[in-house]
């Protein structure tokens, strides 16, 4: 227990300081960005941030991971916040805690085993087109100089670590974002700067009540936002942990993480924040830059506070065009390169999922429903795909006159049809056989079908004989199945 | 067949972690693993502190860090071969020939913790790789060990001298017994004479705690010398010890009686610091 403490926060100091602050610069952008998105002010997201990060640093099951206040989350709450104000905000944000919360006492982080990885893939892709698209405002109906000035910032961004030297000890981030503030004051340029948004932090975030009616009314306007934060914020933080689980070659305890990103949403909550979750571009520049501890993700949280409050003065003056840059490079960065290379290679239901998954989450902007209908398309193309491998062989031995039907295979919903269409019903045999030996049943469809069969050859004249049947479907048949009833007939065939 | 297993590092205490799993394995009759466990830190050398990141940086990032890891645990496995050679050569010399190598990735105490099945005694030195240089006395990993291993573990100084006699510390409550129990169960003592020691008042009542306890040990057929002496627990036993001449000391780590206190609680550095003889701790 003590070792693990010192292992998860004290192992890597040095690196987990440094990969906080520079992961810190990457964390106000989007703070302020979505805060704005979201309809509330640049305080409410910074605010958010700064409690995530540093409560889940301690409660999280994946140290190095980064949660802040994230754009999935805040896209979901565009419609509270318009509707009903920043209160029902704040306590939407407590429930959805409580739900993160009940989800990993349900252990439901093993249900991330039902997302296949193409819905991963389309889940990425999908989150770094929202959060490119979420810029979109900032750069329509502007002067040439925001273009301008996004183009050079995203320049100095991939370009500045190719200098010598400094190049890779100060992060190019920072850079773009210092220099454009520089260039916007001294050219006295008449853009859009963070204090045009709302307002800023000026104190430590304090303990807040949410002022709403604490009544069932208020409970069903909140419900299903709460819920859909819940789910959207547990699936991210899932699939980032997987990904710091790829790349640092450690493992994380998922139910504990649920529980952790809960926890982070009701203390954000509490401080008057929105809701966040973990974050995958930001995860990644974490362990880039050599993070790998739960210090990391706390260095990142107090460091910005510490920014935002120090530098308030400074921050107010630095052009969106600026943090605009950044957030394009959080989204470049976020999407999966190789899932375009791959396509060509990959099988098309594989590809069909992922572009599903991607087209449902950019047309409803909620996360959830995209993953939704990638995982039931992914079912429903393995079931199909399973549901080949079935198949039905038959002899006729003319002596007996009898007809030996062999199954092989997987027999369920989908390889029922398949099934019954290959018994010859009209062929007048007096005795036929089925061999089950070499099938799995796995449903109530199975059994029905292998009972209409059992049926229609009786109704035919024939006697029929059964055997084989393995384990596996015996349990099946025996508490399902008819055809060994004397009521068979009446029952099956309803009348 | 349950196995001693050695735990071999670049420690000085090597040499005598070979001698004493050697004699173990000779005593008990058991074959013996030679085990390196390779407890590396995985951490980016270099900090690269430019904190963008572009299309395929997580795929690349991913491939650098596989790179990385694998030239380090080529490096390290290659450093664990020759450990583990020499090791070989070192207690088959002192005449033990069933002998196996194993190494394991991962931090010790999993290691030992997933190897513990099919173990009887764990040995280790009481100083670790990490201590031997910095003049630190206690293995750097000994406490977790101790705390997450269920396997009776030998814990061995710098030095090898072959067992003579045994010290059993007791103190009378139901996990003192059960640790008793144990003993007579296992064949570490087998034949070495053994001084059950009570830290405590001199009255009949702790005298037939211990006459019980030695009635429990009468199935390993040695000679049982029973002592009890006042004062503060830690020093009186190491005097005990001194003053018998005894040169392997067993405990257990108790629930939460006084000597698991004294064991694994806040003492246990100063303990295992002072240690000069090997320590058997029961489990």
């Amino acid at each position: 227990m003590v070792n693990s403490l010192k292992q998860d926060w004290f192992s890597n100091i040095r690196g987990d300081l440094l990969s906080g602050i520079v992961v810190a610069l990457a964390l106000i952008p989007e703070a302020i960005a979505f805060s704005i998105i979201a309809g509330v002010d640049p305080k409410i997201g910074l605010y958010a941030s700064f409690c995530i990060a540093v409560i889940i640093s301690f409660v999280g099951g994946r140290p190095g991971m980064i949660s802040a206040a994230t754009g999935a989350m805040a896209l979901l709450m565009v419609t509270l916040v318009k509707e009903h104000g920043l209160q029902y905000l704040v306590a939407a944000t407590l429930l959805t805690g409580v739900f993160q919360i009940a989800a990993g006492y349900l252990k439901l982080g093993s249900l991330m085993r039902f997302v296949s990885r193409s819905v991963v893939t389309g889940f990425v892709n999908a989150l770094a087109i929202l959060i490119f698209m979420a810029q979109l405002p900032e750069l329509t109906n502007v002067t040439w100089h925001v273009y301008a000035m996004t183009a050079t910032g995203l320049g100095i961004i991939y370009l500045f670590p190719y200098v010598p030297k400094v190049g890779k000890l100060i992060p190019s981030p920072l850079v773009c974002i210092i220099s454009m503030t520089a260039v916007a004051m001294f050219l006295n340029l008449d853009i859009r700067t963070v204090g045009d948004m709302g307002e800023l932090p000026d104190t430590l975030p304090i303990f807040l009540w949410p002022d709403v009616p604490f009544n069932l009314e208020t409970l069903m306007i909140i419900l299903p936002y709460s819920a859909g934060l819940a789910v959207v914020g547990l699936l991210e933080s899932m699939m980032t942990a997987t990904i710091v689980d790829d790349l640092t070659d450690t493992t994380s305890d998922r139910n504990r993480e649920c529980k952790g990103q809960g926890i982070a949403n009701i203390g954000s909550g509490l401080l008057g924040g929105m809701a966040g979750c973990a974050m995958i571009g930001q995860s990644v520049i974490n362990i880039k830059s050599g993070g790998r501890g739960r210090l990391s993700t706390f260095t990142a949280g107090v460091f910005l506070l510490v920014m935002v409050l120090v530098l308030d003065e400074w921050l107010v003056q630095i052009p969106m065009a600026a943090l605009v840059a950044v957030m394009i490079m959080v989204s470049i960065g976020t999407f999966s390169w190789t899932s375009i290379r791959d396509l060509k290679n990959h099988p098309l239901s594989t590809n069909i999922v992922m572009v599903v998954t991607v087209v449902v989450v950019v047309a409803t902007h909620n996360l959830a429903f995209g993953v939704l209908a990638g995982v039931l398309l992914a079912s429903l193309f393995f079931a199909n795909k399973v549901g080949h491998y079935m198949a039905v062989t038959s002899e006729l031995d003319e002596t007996t006159n009898t007809r030996r039907y062999t199954v092989t295979g997987q027999v369920f919903f989908s390889s029922s049809e398949k099934f019954t269409a290959s018994f010859d019903f009209k062929e007048a045999v007096d005795n036929v056989v089925i061999d089950l030996s070499r099938a799995h049943f796995w449903d109530i469809t199975a059994v029905g079908a292998l009972d209409k069969a059992v049926i229609k050859f009786r109704r035919e004249g024939a006697d029929v004989e059964v055997i084989g049947l393995n384990e596996a479907s015996a349990t099946i048949v025996d508490r399902f199945g008819v055809h060994d009833k004397p009521e068979a007939v009446d029952q099956l065939m309803g009348h | 067949m349950l196995r001693v297993v050695a735990c071999i590092d670049g420690s000085r205490a090597v040499h005598a972690v070979c001698d004493y799993s050697a004699w173990a394995s000779r005593h008990m009759e058991a074959p013996l693993m030679l085990l390196h466990v390779l407890d590396d830190e995985r951490y980016p050398s270099e900090p690269d502190l430019a904190g963008n990141i572009g299309l395929g940086s997580r795929e690349q990032l991913l491939t650098e860090l596989a790179e990385l890891d694998r030239k380090r645990s080529k490096l390290a496995l290659e450093h664990g071969h020759h450990l583990l050679d020499e090791a070989e050569i070192r207690v088959k010399a002192a005449g033990t020939n069933e002998v196996v190598k194993r190494q394991r990735h991962g931090n010790l105490s999993e290691s030992l913790v997933a190897l513990e099945k099919d173990t009887r005694l764990f040995v280790m030195g009481l100083h670790g790789e990490s201590s031997s240089d910095s003049n630190v006395h206690i293995g750097s990993q000994l406490e977790t060990v101790i705390r997450s291993v269920e396997r009776p573990i030998l814990l061995v100084p710098d030095e090898y001298a072959e067992p003579k006699t045994a010290m059993l510390a007791f103190d009378g409550s139901e996990t003192a017994f059960k640790g008793v129990e144990m003993l007579a169960a296992s064949p570490v003592l087998r034949g070495i004479p053994l001084h059950l020691v009570m830290v405590g008042a001199d009255t009949a009542d702790n005298w037939e705690q211990l006459k019980k306890a030695e009635a429990m040990l009468s199935g390993l057929d040695v000679e049982i010398t029973l002592a009890i002496r006042q004062g503060d627990v830690e020093p009186t036993l190491h005097a005990y010890q001194e003053e018998q001449g005894i040169d392997l000391l067993v405990m257990g780590a108790y629930g939460h009686s006084r000597i698991r206190q004294f064991l694994v609680g806040s003492t246990t550095t100063t303990m295992l610091k002072s240690a000069t003889k090997p320590l058997v701790i029961l489990r």
